[in-house]
């Protein structure tokens, strides 16, 4: 961690979005993870994503649950309402305040023994019930906060900092969500910000359940050889099925474009997630041929990487629910009590 | 032989076998009283089972209005061979056995102290019959046609609760009725006179309702603005969730747009189902959960997070026998413990204790305002009995100028005046701060909510100092909820009365039965209903102004009482627990007769101040 803290002044030319705010607003406090911890580099991609979709902050409430990544939404958006809640039930108290209020953006962040171990039931149900949410799993195979023991995604046969090798299966997050019913579904590396900020920005726009499972090495713990989400091993491995380009619906869709095996996908909001294949023979809203692809690339031992998949027709717990369209937290009695009138009658039948 | 002769006060007991459409016809009996003005108190007895597992529902006819379980039985309706014995064994001597004789059975299967009265039910039933279901479902009705005849029913009122029941559904009305007439009729042939249980048209009904706990306790929600209900099916809550979802699609879709008002969630487990609940009271929606024992120990690290990082939650447990899965269609008021110190560290819970579903509605809708204004998780502690039988009670009330208490919520305007917010800092001296919700302000107020210490601006921090700040106002917090919480009420005995008894929840019934026969047998009680903790002054005062004070549970280990030592600071020494647990809702006559003893033995020790009155 840094102690120097960063003056909250700043130089009057840095950029401002149509907010009129500086990357800076959308800053947290210092970081108290490791120097060089992938987490940073994640909180830095999503202080870059909603300054760039120029959301106003405390539009945004950020949920999370225990151990390193869920530490971090206290470094970014400063002025958004933040929630720390309990180990792997973060999925849970989200799905609660999005009901609470859908007027908010809701952006979970959890890590891999939070969402693979103690919450791999809440995290399956999550995406089954299409909260409406972008969840950020900060994924490093390590338990950091205790020192080094495996998490449930480390690679079977990768090896721990003291020398320990990994008997135990992974769980592979990104085809759980796609089983259950995620509806936007990212792989990315906390080392690329280029592809992750967009894939970010897609993920808030998308109206359903978004799951980015960002591969973040642990410095202290899982950034040596043997590891599987060390930097080295993800750069070598890193195999990316597409870029992904972003134009939120309230800017006009002007940017040239010639460039061929280009996929455009409209969300619900109004706003287009361009796709510029790498990989010709991919095509993201096919859900049969994401999970293939998936699992060649994972026998390939290759970390396949970008937009994994997308429903273009996607629909929230809210729709599901056939939930009032004004949020919940703001109607009073004359909205919700059925008045002494209607208990008469409740009354009447009950004799 | 002695022969149980009474007019509207006895009990008759249905043994009958699960899923076999013995339900609505009992219930139909059991109502057919209430139109004719006379108290009933019907309750299932039933296994953790769908189908073939032996059921019963009993039905105390009172034309007093005493509600509580009688205990004894005077006339078994024996439907089911499988416990054949048992039942007739329990009936009261002189008391009465009603069977189906289509079979001739031993007269060892007799007593000789009872009266058996049969009557060929499924020889009637197929002959009328061809379908098998039919045969079994109308069998039912034949035998409460039979029972009215015997006992004076009036067949008009059974016709009316018909017609009710299958309006709109002439196909079933008609059968229905045939059946019922059909046993009428040949009992008034055949059974003249078999019976000494006859009923009365009476006037002691009123405007009561017959509602079941939970769904008062759904309703109370509804009125009280709850907007989420997340929960997980366990017995004997499930209902108050499903009454919940009724009531709502019914009570709270726009008219305009047919959206729905409320959102209801059946969550993986009960772990998700209290987080749904958390993240919603959180964001300033009204959420509640229901559940019973082994939900709140699933529940409780969330319970934990809630009190400490103060988010308003309304669990309300409908308490069945425990521990562990214990008995899951039994009744106990055994959770108490665990809801007022759930979850690991020091806490304290405030808990409300309804008596029928009256108080369920009460204190349901009671529970949403105190939760927002202690923001804190508030527990109703309700149960089987309650829950899930109709009971009579007072006509659910609600004063339409009642508004909601949403608590201390800084909005933007105070903000905005430069109103200070510091999230866990007591302003007022109550120990309770000011909450903001998310979404409120650009730049102010936003804050961090964790499980983890702070300061009184929730900002992270392990200091020693802003840790004991927080837990002191946490107690004056629970303080300032005394102030709060319904108060206990007195039932003053008619005479100076040096005992005392402290009840609560659904004891209340058979306690006022109980007190009502101490008295007459020169006994005289004062008692306290205690309807919340933390405990008031009264309950202090109430304990120390007698010599001796019964305190009257439905557990093993005296949980109340444990907590009354505890948190009251009584004396134990004047405390005697009177204490039923065996899954059977406690009744009249036990209360009856432990007090009786006790003061019995109590008189006859040398030491003075230990008389009874």
């Amino acid at each position: 961690m840094t102690y120097i803290t960063k003056p909250r002044l700043h130089h009057p030319t840095l950029p401002q979005n149509k907010l009129g705010y500086t990357r800076r607003d959308y800053e947290g406090k210092v970081s108290t993870l490791c120097a060089g911890c992938g987490h940073d580099s994640i909180s830095a991609a999503l202080i870059q994503a909603f300054w760039e979709l120029a959301i106003e902050p405390h539009r945004v409430a950020k949920l999370s649950g225990i151990g390193c990544s869920s530490k971090t939404p206290d470094y970014f958006l400063g002025n958004s309402h933040g929630f720390n809640t309990v180990h792997g039930r973060m999925p849970s108290v989200l799905t609660g305040a999005n009901l609470a209020n859908r007027d908010l953006i809701y952006l979970g962040v959890s890590g891999d023994g939070d969402s693979a171990s103690i919450g791999l039931g809440q995290f399956a149900h999550v995406m089954r019930r299409g909260v409406n949410m972008t969840y950020i799993l900060e994924n490093n195979g390590v338990y950091g906060l205790t020192k080094g023991q495996f998490s449930a995604t480390a690679d079977r046969g990768s090896k721990a900092k003291k020398g320990a090798v990994n008997q135990d299966s992974a769980i592979d997050t990104v085809s759980l969500a796609l089983i259950m019913g995620a509806t936007y579904i990212a792989r990315s590396f906390s080392g690329d910000k280029k592809q992750l900020t967009p894939l970010i920005k897609a993920a808030i726009a998308h109206e359903g359940a978004a799951f980015i499972d960002v591969i973040s090495p642990c410095v202290a713990f899982n950034n040596h050889p043997g590891s599987t989400k060390s930097y080295d091993y993800v750069r070598e491995h890193n195999e990316a099925v597409n870029r992904l380009d972003f134009w939120p619906s309230r800017e006009a869709i002007t940017v040239d474009y010639s460039e061929g095996g280009v996929i455009e996908v409209p969300q619900h909001d109004g706003s287009i997630v361009r796709l510029r294949k790498l990989d010709s023979g991919y095509d993201p809203t096919d859900k049969i041929n994401a999970i293939t692809h998936i699992a060649q690339a994972s026998a390939k031992g290759e970390v396949l990487t970008g937009l994994l998949y997308v429903s273009p027709d996607a629909e929230d717990l809210h729709a599901h629910l056939n939930t009032y369209e004004m949020a919940f937290n703001k109607l009073g009695e004359k909205d919700l009590c059925p008045g002494a009138g209607m208990l008469e009658k409740i009354n009447a039948a009950l004799r | 032989m002695k022969r149980i002769e009474a007019v509207n006060d006895f009990v008759v007991k249905f043994a009958n076998v699960n899923g076999s459409g013995s339900a609505s016809a009992n219930e139909l009996f059991a109502k057919s009283f209430l139109r004719m003005g006379i108290p009933v108190s019907p309750r299932n007895i039933f296994p953790s089972n769908i189908q073939g597992l032996p059921t019963w529902y009993e039905v105390r006819v009172t034309e007093k209005g005493y509600l509580g379980r009688r205990g004894g039985v005077d006339l078994m309706v024996a439907m089911n061979p499988q416990t054949w014995n048992q039942d007739v064994a329990e009936i009261d001597p002189g008391g009465y056995l009603f069977y189906d004789d289509t079979k001739p059975l031993p007269k060892s299967k007799f007593r000789d102290d009872i009266h058996v009265v049969g009557m060929p039910l499924t020889e009637i039933a197929n002959a009328n019959y061809t379908d098998a279901r039919e045969r079994q479902l109308f069998k039912n009705i034949i035998y409460v046609g039979a029972l009215a005849g015997m006992m004076g029913i009036e067949p008009e009122v059974i016709a009316e609760l018909v017609g009710e029941q299958y309006k709109g559904k002439e196909k079933l009305l008609k059968p229905n009725l045939n059946a019922f007439h059909m046993g009428l009729n040949w009992a008034k042939e055949h059974l003249k006179d078999a019976m000494g249980l006859k009923v009365q048209r009476a006037y002691n009904v009123g405007e009561q309702i017959f509602i079941e706990g939970n769904a008062a306790a759904a309703l109370g929600c509804v009125y009280g603005g709850a907007t989420v209900c997340a929960w997980y099916p366990i017995t004997p809550s499930s209902s108050l969730a499903e009454a919940f979802q009724r009531y709502c699609s019914k009570l709270r879709v726009d008219p305009v747009t047919g959206k729905n008002k409320f959102a209801v969630v059946q969550a993986e487990d009960e772990l998700a189902s209290i987080g749904i609940v958390v993240g919603a009271g959180w964001n300033g929606a009204r959420a509640f959960t229901s559940t019973s024992g082994p939900g709140i120990s699933l529940m409780s690290e969330f319970i934990g997070l809630a009190y400490f990082a103060e988010i308003p939650v309304t669990i309300i447990d409908v308490q069945r026998g425990g521990p562990s899965t214990g008995m899951p269609t039994r009744t106990q008021q055994s959770d108490l413990i665990a809801c007022a110190y759930a979850s690991h560290g020091d806490t304290k819970h405030v808990l409300l204790f309804p008596e029928d579903p009256y108080e369920c509605f009460e204190f349901a809708a009671a529970c949403l305002d105190l939760a927002d204004r202690l923001q804190t998780p508030v527990f109703m502690m309700t149960d089987l009995d309650i829950g899930m039988n109709q009971r009579l009670c007072k006509p659910l009330a609600w004063d339409d100028s009642r508004q909601y208490d949403r608590g201390k919520v800084m909005t933007a305007e105070m903000l905005e005046a430069g109103k200070e917010f510091g999230r866990y800092l007591d302003v007022d001296g109550d120990g309770i701060p000011y909450r903001t919700l998310p979404g409120t302000h650009p730049t102010k107020g936003a804050y961090f909510t964790r499980g983890t210490s702070k300061n009184a601006y929730a900002t992270y921090s392990e200091a020693g100092a802003d840790y004991v700040y927080n837990m002191q106002r946490l107690l004056e917090k629970h303080e300032t909820a005394k102030t709060l919480v319904p108060k206990p009420q007195l039932i003053p005995a008619k005479e100076p009365a040096r005992f005392g008894a402290i009840f609560y929840g659904s004891t209340s019934p058979a306690m006022h039965e109980a007190l009502d026969a101490l008295a007459w047998q020169g006994i005289f009680v004062n008692a306290l209903r205690v309807r919340a903790f933390p405990f008031q002054d009264e309950i202090n005062d109430f304990v120390a102004s007698h010599t001796k004070v019964f305190v009257i549970e439905q557990n093993r280990d005296a949980q109340l009482k444990t907590l009354l030592i505890n948190e009251a600071g009584v004396n134990p020494a004047s405390l005697i627990s009177i204490l039923h647990y065996d899954g059977t809702p406690i009744t009249a006559r036990y209360i009856t007769k432990e007090i009786a003893e006790i003061v019995s033995a109590l008189n006859i020790r040398p030491i003075k101040r230990d008389r009874a009155a």
